[in-house]
């Protein structure tokens, strides 16, 4: 957006709480990788430029790519700024920081969807002998005690950790609620790359039945790694992994699961299985076909036949208990009346209901890939043109500046 | 040769569902149902449950008629077999449910169910409700239900509609979930 802006001569400033990357250097665990490949994850007018197109970069190498970007577009970035409130105040806005306060006509929100890790509510009845975690503590399986681990959640979050953490020796349960899988590779080719290709990426939000359902829709089952391995649920319980329901209840050291897990594994395969039949058939239409494997459907989801219903936490061993349970933004600095009964902003594919109020980086804000790092380009040109018109169309307002500085 | 296709028609109105979920979605008080059940002992393990009224869409409603229901337990337990077990009414419950959202999600998905048959099967230890072995619960240990279901759509269709149907049953979340129970005496 910042790029955009510059582009477009339109003076701003670039609050950050901590330095530029900071989720990516602060909240981030050890091992991460992009789930997205170098070559897609680029920003405009810089792309991936390593010897390795189809890997993924780790945090340290994704740090340095947007630091890198930040000094290329001359970025004004001021570090080490906390918001603490934005308040509409005449035909503009307030911004109260902890390094004084801003004006300014526009503000655009890019603070992310994950802010805060969701934890359910019958996490308060976990026994102080058992260590909790969220993805925002974990960084490695050696910080955890040796034992059992429960991960509450299979979406991507919770499979990757799930597998490190089953690879230290450490016995993972996997509690699996709604989840959606698709393969690493099909047919030969990166399944972001499928994705991409076939304009599955560049779905508008406005073409879509059912946008609330498709923004809620939980994070793929994907991981970057070397050598681009499938980390679906099979390959879980290949390694040991243990599959249970969805955590339904807490009570007295005992945790009880959904006996859904089947119908669960289920949804996850025929929602795969249209998603692969779509790609089939754009490469049958636009020959791509001829270049590339055959069509091919992954194993079903094996499931046992009884998983467990209830687990005694001490009885089985488990010390640790981690809730890949999803995240949410946090707006609560935000003293505008945007907010709907649940606590969602109201948007329009990323223009707020407040005028000169824009929203950035939440799944599927104007396009499926509008929360991958290759989304922010599209969706920033289209925002900075609103906003742009928009202060074209308000009478003598004043560029943003510092109050009483 | 032009063909028309004959509309999908397996009786559920799916423009009266899509319009009652936007209202309650404007209307939140709207949708806060109660279902209501009375039984009377008649003798022995023999008992009937009448089912009328319930309140929903903010005031008191009821059945058409009234609905009753005979349970009891078998000769092999020293009953008088006057109704199926509690147990067995839990069964036709899910099927129930299961089956009429199969009816509903393929008439969304403008196909045409022409059979639509479950069976069920749900295993039980009774020593769990003879408190013979306290490690056996009471209730099933598992339920299996089979569906043949002749449409015309294609077996990966089907099984869609199959798994839809469970993520959005009453019952079969009343099933796999916990559910508070509470049980007075006035």
């Amino acid at each position: 957006m910042s790029r955009c802006l510059t582009e477009r001569s339109l003076d701003h400033v670039v609050l950050e709480r901590g330095e530029v990357a900071n989720s990516w250097k602060t909240e981030r665990w050890d091992s991460l990788r992009l789930l997205t490949p170098n070559w897609q994850s680029r920003l405009p007018g810089f792309g991936y430029e390593g010897a390795d197109p189809d890997g993924f970069r780790t945090m340290p190498e994704t740090i340095a790519f947007l630091e890198r970007y930040a000094d290329a577009i001359s970025a004004p970035v001021r570090a080490h700024t906390q918001v603490t409130s934005v308040r509409p105040s005449g035909d503009g806005y307030v911004i109260t920081t902890s390094q004084g306060d801003w004006e300014s006509a526009t503000v655009v929100l890019a603070t992310g969807a994950c802010n805060v890790p969701l934890v359910p509510s019958l996490a308060e009845a976990v026994r102080t002998t058992i260590a909790t975690l969220t993805p925002f503590s974990y960084r490695k399986p050696k910080q955890l005690e040796n034992g059992g681990v429960l991960v509450v959640g299979a979406s991507a979050t919770g499979t990757q950790i799930a597998e490190e953490i089953q690879r230290s020796g450490r016995p993972v349960t996997l509690a699996v609620g709604e989840h959606v899988r698709v393969p690493r590779l099909y047919r030969g080719r990166d399944i972001k790359w499928w994705m991409d290709a076939a304009g599955i990426l560049d779905e508008r939000y406005d073409e879509v039945d059912d946008i609330v359902r498709a923004r809620n829709v939980p994070s793929l089952q994907l991981a970057g790694s070397p050598e681009r391995r499938t980390v679906d649920l099979n390959a879980l319980t290949r390694i040991g992994v243990k599959l249970v329901g969805r955590l339904a209840g807490l009570r007295d050291g005992r945790a009880q699961f959904s006996g859904s897990l089947p119908n669960l594994c289920a949804l996850a395969d025929l929602k795969m299985s249209r998603l692969l039949d779509r790609i089939d058939e754009w490469a049958k239409e636009t020959g791509v076909d001829s270049e590339v494997d055959p069509p091919h459907r992954l194993e079903p989801t094996e499931v046992d036949a009884s998983p467990p219903l209830f687990l005694d936490l001490a009885r089985s061993g488990i010390r640790t208990i981690l809730w890949a349970t999803g995240f949410r933004p946090d707006f609560s600095w935000l003293h505008a009346p945007v907010f709907d009964r649940k606590g969602r902003i109201r948007h329009d594919g990323g223009v707020v209901e407040a005028p000169g109020l824009y929203l950035m980086g939440m799944p599927f804000l104007r396009r499926r890939k509008s929360s991958l790092i290759d989304g922010a380009s599209d969706d920033a040109r289209d925002l900075s043109a609103h906003l742009a018109s928009y202060l074209d169309g308000a009478p003598e307002l004043p560029h943003p500046g510092r109050r009483n500085s | 040769m032009a063909t028309t296709k004959t509309p999908v028609d397996n009786g559920v109105n799916v423009q009266a569902l899509l319009g009652a979920r936007e209202a309650v979605k404007a209307n939140p008080q709207a949708a806060q149902f109660q279902w209501r059940a009375k039984c009377e002992w008649v003798y022995g393990t023999h008992s009937q449950t009448a089912i009328k009224k319930y309140f929903g869409l903010g005031q008191d409603q009821q059945h058409k008629s009234e609905f009753t229901f005979d349970t009891d337990h078998p000769e092999i337990f020293a009953s008088e077999d006057k109704g199926a077990t509690p147990v067995e009414l839990v069964l036709a419950g899910l099927a129930g449910c299961l089956t009429a959202g199969v009816a509903a999600v393929a008439q969304m998905r403008d196909i045409q169910l022409r059979s639509v048959s479950a069976t069920l099967e749900a295993g039980m230890d009774i020593q769990g409700i003879l408190g013979a072995d306290s490690d056996v619960r009471n209730g099933f240990d598992g339920i299996k239900v089979t569906y043949k279901i002749d449409a015309d759509a294609t077996p990966q269709e089907i099984q869609a509609i199959v798994a839809q149907s469970q993520k959005r049953s009453a019952v079969y979340d009343v099933i796999t979930n916990p559910t508070n129970v509470t049980v007075e005496v006035v």
